[in-house]
């Protein structure tokens, strides 16, 4: 096989060189009916009725939320049920200008990881959520909206469905 | 963890190989791996029957577009008729390649190994980016739309408020690795760059701009390994493999404070560990840290103990980390200036410290003697890392 390397400097194909080639088009027909299993089922339910809920392991401590039927410390299955609050401190939050296909947004869409009650600021691993912070581009960009107290906005009951979207955003009170 | 150092065999390297690294490449993935397999084996002087084992290393099967990439790259990679196995740990896969290539040959059980990896990511449409949708939990963070930016966003903007880095001394990663691939013929993205092209590139996923991101790339890289009697047999300037460690933490990113890699910490020590390295920013004289982002280079050099907590822009700035430098970082360009084909660009980061090692890094070379090099990857949520330390 011959190796062209030498006169290639550039892209071997420039974008609209690409977009003249036939392409091979094809959607995956992948759909899945993921388990929830027990603790993600329990955490769903909980979100229906506004509630967040963690798994305890007895022996080290450590609260999982989302929770978890076993503690990965340990390696024993969790213990207990507790209700975590829909109250924390955002760690860190981002401002997105980009879609998950990687499309422009006009606005830019605002998330981060929300540090739930109880848990302390010494913590190295804590019940957490990902979610949408709803806050300025300004908050963000400056940073002030990190290590700010935030509550979840909820959806209205009738609106929940057991879904993380059952939560809108978490917002400073 | 305290790792077994009674191994059977010491591993050295007899080869390396690499394609330009480029996107929309117009060769195969099989024929990418074939021209860096069979420049590894040419500058190691070998066949492909002297060849016992291979392992190929690639990342997610949905970038390439096939199942079973590593059955699907078997033969452009001399794996025909032979014991082949395919390692995966997401990003840090590259490294995992010659790690794994490296316990074959120390376990006693192959003398001869070539490792081969291999990404073809610019074929995905209309981004790579919508493939990265399903490394996130199906159930409590898909809802939300992610895309694989955001993560690491959140990281980077995390370990800048804790330590109160400022972007602008982020984007420095930036211009020196851009700076530095200027003299890697392989290259993909080189250039002579300052701070604000940086600030002033397009807004991806605040702070991440475009010019903290490595490019979306082709390319495959190769290694030939052997046991201690046969790479003195082939070679009198051996570079050996000394050290290898690696360990994967949980998908709980959420649930952990991300300022700080506790998972690099442990491969890192378990490989220096091995290396008999006590005081790793004394030891070492180059380190290849990944860095398919900026911050990510500083970050992971705080992991590797090269740098203390929150040091690693300050040493930056003072240009300890340059060419020139007390420990030249990245001099190949790393993943920002070279290209980031996920799995082959691990690699390329190991036969760097290879050719630093060696002396034959060409207008690479780093201009204080080196002795001993390491190089690392990382990988999947904010999960894995493998680091590898070598010595001539």
């Amino acid at each position: 096989m011959e190796i062209h390397e030498e006169k290639r400097l550039e892209h071997p194909l420039s974008k609209e060189e690409l977009d003249k080639r036939p392409k091979i088009e094809y959607k995956p027909y992948a759909k899945y009916s993921y388990s929830a299993g027990q603790a993600i089922t329990k955490f769903l339910e909980g979100l229906k009725e506004g509630k967040i809920y963690g798994r305890k392991c007895r022996k080290c401590g450590r609260v999982y939320v989302p929770p978890r039927m076993y503690c990965e410390d340990c390696f024993r299955p969790t213990d207990e049920w507790i209700e975590v609050k829909d109250e924390g401190i955002v760690m860190t939050a981002v401002a997105s200008f980009i879609s998950w296909t990687r499309e422009r947004l006009e606005s830019p869409e605002i998330v981060g990881v929300i540090r739930l009650f109880p848990s302390s600021d010494r913590d190295f691993v804590y019940p957490a959520l990902f979610h949408r912070i709803c806050c300025s581009y300004e908050e963000v960009k400056d940073m002030s909206i990190m290590g700010r107290k935030v509550k979840a906005i909820w959806k209205s009951k009738e609106k929940r469905e057991g879904s993380i979207n059952d939560i809108d955003c978490f917002k400073v009170i | 963890m305290r790792p077994n150092i009674y191994y059977s065999k010491r591993v050295g390297i007899l080869g390396s190989g690499l394609t330009l690294f480029r996107s929309k490449m117009l060769e195969t993935p099989q024929e990418l791996a074939f021209i860096a397999a069979r420049r590894a084996l040419d500058e190691a002087g070998l066949e492909l029957k002297d060849i016992d084992c291979v392992v190929i290393g690639s990342a997610p099967d949905a970038f390439d577009g096939v199942h079973m990439k590593g059955e699907y790259l078997a033969h452009g990679s001399g794996g025909i008729r032979k014991m082949v196995s395919r390692v995966y740990v997401g990003g840090a896969t590259g490294v995992m390649v010659p790690i794994s290539g490296w316990y074959h040959v120390a376990s006693g059980l192959c003398e001869k190994v070539l490792v081969v990896a291999e990404e073809k990511m610019s074929g995905d449409l209309p981004h790579p980016q919508a493939i990265f949708r399903y490394i996130w939990d199906p159930i409590t963070e898909k809802p939300l739309n992610p895309n694989l930016i955001w993560i690491f966003a959140m990281e980077m903007h995390r370990y800048m408020k804790k330590y109160g880095i400022k972007k602008e001394d982020i984007a420095l990663v930036s211009v020196k690795n851009k700076r530095n691939a200027i003299n890697n013929p392989y290259a993909q993205l080189p250039g002579q760059i300052t701070v604000d092209d940086v600030m002033n590139s397009e807004v991806l996923v605040w702070p991440v701009q475009r010019l903290d991101i490595s490019p979306t790339s082709d390319g495959a890289a190769a290694m030939v390994l052997a046991s201690e009697d046969v790479t003195r047999r082939y070679t009198d300037t051996p570079v050996w493999i000394e050290g290898v460690g690696w360990t994967l933490d949980n998908t709980s990113w959420p649930g952990r404070d991300l300022f700080y890699p506790r998972y690099l910490e442990n491969a890192a020590k378990m490989a220096y560990r091995m290396a008999g390295i006590e005081r790793p920013n004394k030891e070492i004289d180059v380190v290849e840290p990944y860095d398919p982002f900026d911050y990510k280079e500083l970050h992971h050099l705080e992991g590797l103990q090269i740098a203390g907590r929150g040091q690693a822009p300050f040493l930056l700035k003072e240009g300890f980390f340059d060419l020139d430098g007390d420990i030249p970082s990245s001099p190949s360009g790393g993943l920002l200036g070279v290209g980031n084909p996920i799995a082959a660009a691990g690699l390329m980061k190991t036969i760097s410290i290879y050719w630093q090692l060696k002396g034959i890094a060409g207008k690479m070379q780093v201009k204080r003697p080196v002795k001993t090099g390491v190089a690392q990857a990382w990988g999947d949520l904010m999960q894995a890392s493998t680091v590898i330390v070598m010595r001539n």
